[in-house]
């Protein structure tokens, strides 16, 4: 048990340091390590893929769900199928995430795709931390794709906080959402990288009910040579409202490409998209260096608060 | 307190101020003039945003001419920016915290706003973004100023967008200021009723010091000239003319 929380990664990813309260499955280097369902929250082991079904009851309320996932073997490559299966009426959280270790010479890798059926007029909050850390000399690299799927059901809601702030070479992060009537969907990611690593991000929405709407921001900075890709893309199939923006602050020599775009197929759907990109402003940092900051903490201030 | 020695600057091949020497260390000091002339630099030349090309800084007796703006800061200058910087993310409750110190408190954050005629609960949590108007902007510089409270502060037309707000309050946070600081504060302003508050009186025209003396010596002769209509360097009159003398 102690091992789980060794590196500290269930901490950066589900701020755990002690077994949760409620529902959870904590996945450790390749299998369920503990497991906890509770009367309204069950869990059960997929029989044809590796992952977990999770069914929800009607009616759950103020319960939590936490579903992280550690990896602290070197050279482990996996691929993780999680469905969530959310009875109407519910209002929960859940918290999810990824936290690899690796001390050795090969890749370590998790692929996590998660799919997500909120029933009718159920709220959910769904929070995800992808983090990576390494022993001193060793070259294996993190890896992590996470796949979401969001099926929201008429009336629904699920609000996403997705961050990524260090330590993952390569990512690919694919979030595909379809929205009924009076759905709403919001979100938020947070993306920093470093050194060399690469990071693409790939949302997209359709917006097929009547009144459903749809919020996604991310704010990204890019650091030394990494590189960025951010596409979003939302589909107005309906009368419906749709927001994406794009953030970024450049540093270094590192690169960002940003595509957010937008369909319309329907004459009352309201689409917008923002992209802004560019590096800190000199006045920021002068600013702060006037209240007695360096610029290297006044610089530090500006990408915290900024990804915050 | 703070003194310049032959302070020259050249930008782009265009010289800006010549030969400024100066010695500051009355409560208020008033910096006037018409636009151009190079209030603006002298004041980031006293912070070190922009350092001189020529002459010498001191404060405390310390040369500070080739010191970072951080240094100066931490030696004890402040400076309110005529357009307050924004910053997506970070709050105005972090920023206050920051311009006080490590040890300060919320109370402390929802003191020096409160004394700028904001609402603390309505701001504390809010971001320093595009939602908030300039007036308001404005305020919470001149907040982060107060709340740094140091030897000597330094504003670039503090009363600039904050019409909705009285002078008089304005005019109380620099008394507050000295107060708690006994230390200089240097405003560079056109409002007549702020020069009324000086303890001297800077007038600075085409990067030259043409007058330096007291209140009483140097306003007179700019009332009249502005009479006269020679040069309209202090604009609240003419502001007051314009909206029939409404404004606060």
């Amino acid at each position: 048990m102690t091992d789980l929380f060794k590196h500290d990664l269930l901490k950066q990813v589900a701020e755990l340091d002690a077994l949760p309260v409620g529902a959870y499955n904590i996945r450790a280097n390749g299998n369920t390590a503990v497991r906890n369902t509770t009367a309204h929250i069950n869990i059960v082991t997929k029989t044809d893929l590796p992952g977990i079904d999770i069914h929800v009851q009607a009616g759950t309320k103020n319960e939590s769900l936490h579903i992280p996932v550690v990896i602290s073997e070197s050279g482990l490559k996996e691929s993780v199928y999680n469905d969530f299966f959310i009875g109407p009426d519910c209002d929960i959280t859940i918290i999810a995430g990824c936290g690899i270790h690796n001390c050795g010479d090969q890749d370590s890798s998790h692929d996590g795709i998660h799919a997500f059926y909120v029933g009718e007029n159920s709220k959910v909050r769904y929070v995800e931390k992808h983090y990576g850390s390494a022993d001193e000399g060793a070259t294996g690299k993190r890896l992590m794709n996470p796949t979401t799927i969001i099926n929201l059901g008429k009336n629904a809601q699920l609000t996403m906080e997705t961050t990524q702030i260090s330590g993952i070479d390569d990512t690919n992060r694919r979030t595909n959402a379809v929205l009924a009537e009076g759905a709403k969907l919001e979100i938020k990611e947070n993306l920093m990288t470093t050194g060399d690593q690469r990071a693409v991000t790939d949302f997209v929405a359709d917006l097929n009910g009547e009144g459903c709407s749809c919020n996604i921001v991310s704010r990204s900075v890019a650091k030394d040579n990494s590189w960025q890709e951010f596409t979003s893309r939302l589909n107005g199939n309906a009368p419906c409202a749709g927001h994406t923006e794009c953030d970024g602050i450049i540093m270094d020599k590192a690169r960002v490409l940003a595509s957010p775009s937008l369909t319309a197929n329907h004459i009352d759907a309201s689409l917008i998209h923002e992209a802004a990109i560019g590096k800190i402003a000199g006045e920021q940092l002068t600013k702060l260096m006037t209240l007695g900051l360096t610029e290297a903490e006044a610089e530090e201030q500006i990408i915290n608060g900024f990804l915050k | 307190m703070l003194e310049l020695q032959h302070v020259g600057f050249v930008a782009d091949g265009k010289e800006i101020l010549r030969d400024v020497s100066l010695t500051i260390n009355d409560r208020f000091v008033a910096v006037t003039g018409p636009n151009g002339g190079g209030k603006s630099t002298l004041a980031k030349i006293i912070m070190g945003i922009d350092k001189p090309t020529s002459g010498k800084i001191l404060f405390n007796g310390e040369d500070i001419t080739n010191l970072s703006v951080t240094e100066r800061a931490r030696r004890g200058i402040s400076y309110a920016f005529q357009q307050p910087v924004r910053f997506k993310g970070l709050r105005v409750k972090d920023l206050l915290k920051l311009a006080a110190g490590k040890d300060a408190t919320i109370t402390d954050a929802c003191n020096v706003l409160s004394e700028v005629g904001l609402c603390a609960r309505d701001y504390i949590d809010r971001e320093l973004n595009d939602t908030l108007s300039g007036g308001e902007l404005k305020r919470i510089e001149i907040a982060m100023t107060l709340a740094r409270g140091t030897q000597l502060s330094v504003f670039d037309e503090p009363e600039a967008g904050i019409d909705l707000w009285s002078f008089q309050n304005l005019i109380h946070v620099f008394e507050k200021m000295y107060e708690r600081t006994q230390g200089s504060i240097l405003i560079i302003s056109h409002q007549e009723r702020i020069l009324n508050i000086a303890d001297k009186i800077i007038y600075v025209k085409g990067g030259v010091v043409e007058k330096y003396g007291p209140r009483e010596e140097i306003l007179p002769g700019l009332l009249n000239a502005q009479a006269a209509g020679a040069c309209k360097v202090l604009t609240d009159k003419l502001a007051e003319n314009q909206e029939g003398g409404a404004r606060a």
